[in-house]
């Protein structure tokens, strides 16, 4: 029988990995990251899980050590934020690379300078283009959800890429929710046990991480993104699986009250749930507006991405990252991904919600009534931010 | 050869499953000098085929360890510290 | 008939060789011999965490690799917390009945730029961790891969392209760091330096190292002919004469407690040890003398000691 509690995001994360009967979890702790782990190491010392518990000495050598027992065949996990992330980016390529299926926890943080320890998207922005397969969180339960399913997705024999579930820090990580938890015997019927394909053993003795001279490394990366791409069919798969087991369904983009919108506003990660509270009332007063979601982000969706825009006259990318020099960095790619379609909406940016600043009701109001100005009058200023002095 | 592959060719994860396959390659021919074994002075104490940085020189059926020349770099360790003197390096001969 | 294996001295050694001919390393490269007997002493039933480095680059090219045990290479620096996570992620499977208990000896490697500069804080932390593994250091005193580069293991007085001896430089100024007393502070089980020209020596210390239950470190003399300056077939010279003069002893450290494997009644000369080299081309008589002080120093203090704890 399942049952619904009520759980901190990050220890909804952990109630996953432990459902998960994850092997090897190797972690440093990094605010606001800290509860996960944490809870880990306390069901390990209790027995609640059986799992080697790896306190590393840095998040570089956090991943690294994930990349050792995955080569083995174990089924691991990690998590970090912000700075932690940074400190393992080239990890992060390898990982991807080696096509070792990690599961990882970004508790989205701020980066450095100034120093932050509060939530923003730059520390998944810097990831996007490192061949994980990503998706954001708005809850506390697509923070168990999207942890389980990311070990169905990533150990698949089909795919073997790693997958990072995005939470925004503290806004989710750090929230009691309600959450439903299956039944064990659920979870094992969805989640098989982990048979990488390509394990270490003596008996079969194989070289893992060769180096690429140039008259290969090409092939390799168009071998990579083949298999990137192709990743998509089983991340489906798994999501239907998911929710014909568990009742709960997910898709690519999560669409919101956009039947005849005409104005689409498009948020990332928690904030969204607050934004969705501005669209009823705007709804309500008659208003054609609609909210847009994007659950995976990497592979990017494009096909349900230009599907959902495609009636939609204006599309305002709310974005809680600069991309300096650049400006939005989702708005950049959502455009980019628009540019061949006919019709396509506007598409326009406003940047808020850095380095833990939170968004009000008001402040989406006034993000989609200042977008809708931008998309009347152009843009008048070199930056659209809110709740920026 | 590496530019005969296509990306198709890849293994997942550029992961090698075919062990030692390195060997094909003849390093042979980067010689400029190899060694030459006197049977008469040898006395087969087989540190030659101890200190061969490429495991050249190989045991042979009647207990001398002489190199194989498709992978003898040359070096010239063997003839250095052969006790017994017996190994000599001379000039490749030009084919 | 192929032999199985060769007899030196008292001890059988396998003709198997688990780094497969036709590498790529410089011809008469003191590392290779290194890495291929430590391989004789560890035997198949291994998996072996190399850094990028030399040896990491002259066996694996892709799509062609020299290994015929697994083998894995990730980075540089991150060696000791990449095989923290093979020793660690095999015992729980072994425990949760996953896998079926074997006996596989983890294996790190790397050079000495991997170990003691970018990758002193991952070793350190596996250290500390006590992950059953051992870690051999391949020290050919530079960044010989990259283009002879110094390294915290370079020696004083040797010239490399970032430390060169010039009008107003003597090449290197800095000391060799201690990377096996750093390895003996950590108070893990078994700390060895060794040598390829002392074979028997070399191959019994890597597998005591291997066998014992915890961290295990083999710091390893791997003469090198393209950086040092040297005629390509000096490497067992060179190493001979580096133990000889006290530059480099053979030691071990078991939880604290000191061996010296060789204690010559009188060192010889460093400047023999040192003319052999076109890295310490450049030094003056002076300069040598220094450096004769210095080994001395440090080989008394060693005496100090294994004096002080013996095994």
């Amino acid at each position: 029988m399942s049952r619904r509690t009520a759980l901190e995001a990050s220890h909804a994360v952990a109630e996953a990995v432990r459902m998960a009967d994850v092997d090897v979890i190797a972690a440093y702790p990094i605010t606001p990251q800290t509860h996960i782990p944490e809870r880990l190491a306390e069901m390990v010392a209790d027995g609640e899980l059986t799992a080697a518990y790896i306190p590393v000495e840095s998040e570089h050598s956090a991943l690294s050590t994930c990349l050792g027992s995955v080569a083995v065949g174990a089924r691991t996990f990690t998590a970090t934020a912000g700075q932690g992330l940074e400190l393992m980016h080239e990890v992060v390529y390898v990982a991807s690379s080696m096509r070792y299926p990690v599961v990882m926890a970004v508790c989205n943080r701020a980066l450095s300078a100034p120093l932050s320890v509060w939530g923003d998207h730059s520390d998944a922005m810097a990831v996007r283009d490192t061949s994980w397969i990503q998706v954001f969180c708005q809850n506390g339960q697509e923070a168990f959800d999207l942890t389980l399913w990311a070990f169905r997705v990533g150990e698949d024999s089909k795919v073997l890429f790693p997958v990072m579930v995005h939470l925004d820090g503290f806004t989710l990580s750090h929230v009691t929710e309600p959450v439903i938890l299956p039944e064990q015997s659920e979870v094992d019927r969805f989640l098989p046990i982990f048979q990488y394909p390509f394990a270490l053993n003596p008996d079969k003795p194989m070289t893992h991480g060769a180096f690429g001279p140039p008259e290969i490394y090409s092939e390799t990366k168009l071998a990579q993104e083949v298999a990137f791409r192709n990743s998509k069919e089983v991340i489906l798969r798994g999501w239907k699986e998911f929710g014909d087991i568990f009742g709960r369904y997910y898709h690519p983009v999560e669409e919101y009250k956009t039947g005849n919108a005409e104005t689409l506003l498009l948020t990332m990660g928690a904030y969204t749930e607050t934004a969705k509270i501005v669209i009823d009332e705007r709804r309500d007063k008659g208003e054609a507006i609609g909210l847009i979601s994007l659950r995976l982000w990497r592979p990017f969706p494009f096909e349900e991405f230009r599907r959902t825009v495609k009636g939609a006259k204006l599309l305002i990318a709310f974005d809680r990252c600069v991309s300096f020099g650049m400006g939005g960095p989702v708005f950049s790619e959502i455009r980019s991904a628009l540019y061949d379609e006919e019709p396509r909406p506007k598409v326009v940016s406003i940047i808020g919600g850095l380095g833990g600043r939170d968004m009000s009701e008001e402040d989406f109001d006034y993000v989609i009534d200042r977008g809708k100005e931008i998309a009347k009058k152009g843009p008048d200023r070199m930056l659209e931010t809110v709740g920026i002095r | 050869m590496a530019e005969e592959l296509t990306w198709k060719d890849l293994e997942v994860g550029n992961i090698i499953t075919e062990a030692g396959n390195a060997s094909f390659r003849k390093t042979g021919d980067w010689r400029t000098e190899r060694p030459i074994l006197d049977k008469e002075k040898c006395i087969k104490c087989a540190l030659c085929w101890m200190y061969c940085p490429d495991a050249a020189i190989k045991p042979s059926e009647e207990g001398y360890y002489e190199a194989d020349l498709h992978y003898c770099k040359g070096c010239g360790i063997c003839a250095s510290i052969c006790p017994a003197e017996a190994i000599k390096m001379i000039e490749e001969e030009e084919k | 008939m192929a032999t199985k294996t060769v007899k030196l001295g008292e001890e059988l050694v396998t003709t198997k060789e688990f780094l497969a001919e036709g590498h790529s390393f410089c011809i008469g490269c003191g590392e290779a011999l290194a890495i291929r007997l430590a391989m004789k002493a560890l035997g198949e039933n291994v998996i072996l965490a190399m850094a990028t480095g030399c040896d990491e680059v002259t066996t694996t090219p892709l799509p062609y690799t020299s290994w015929r045990v697994p083998w894995m290479h990730t980075l540089f620096e991150n060696t000791s917390a990449e095989i923290s996570g093979v020793e660690a992620g095999l015992k729980i499977l072994v425990k949760k009945g996953k896998t079926p208990e074997r006996d596989i000896i983890c294996v790190a490697m790397g050079g000495d730029g991997a170990t003691s500069d970018i990758g002193l804080q991952s070793i350190s932390g596996a250290f500390e961790r006590g992950h059953d593994f051992i870690y051999i250091c391949l020290d050919n005193e530079a960044y010989m891969n990259t283009g002879i580069q110094r390294s915290s293991a370079t020696p004083y007085g040797a010239s490399t392209t970032t430390a060169p001896a010039g009008k107003f430089s003597m090449g290197q100024v800095t000391r060799k760091k201690n990377m096996a007393a750093i390895a003996a502070a950590h108070n893990i089980p078994y700390v060895a330096t060794a040598c390829p020209s002392y074979h028997l020596d070399l191959m019994k210390k890597v597998r005591k190292g291997a066998e014992i239950k915890g961290p295990a470190y083999v710091h390893i003399f791997s003469p090198c002919p393209t950086g040092w300056r040297y005629k390509s077939d000096l490497a067992i010279t060179i190493g001979q004469l580096a133990v000889q003069t006290g530059i480099f002893p053979l030691y071990e450290i078991e939880y604290g407690r000191y061996r010296l494997n060789a204690d010559p009644p009188e060192l010889k000369p460093i400047e023999e040890y040192l003319k052999l080299q076109g890295r310490y081309r450049h030094l003056t008589g002076e300069q040598i003398q220094e450096i004769q002080q210095m080994v001395n120093e440090d080989y008394a203090k060693l005496k100090e000691k294994v004096a002080a704890f013996p095994l």
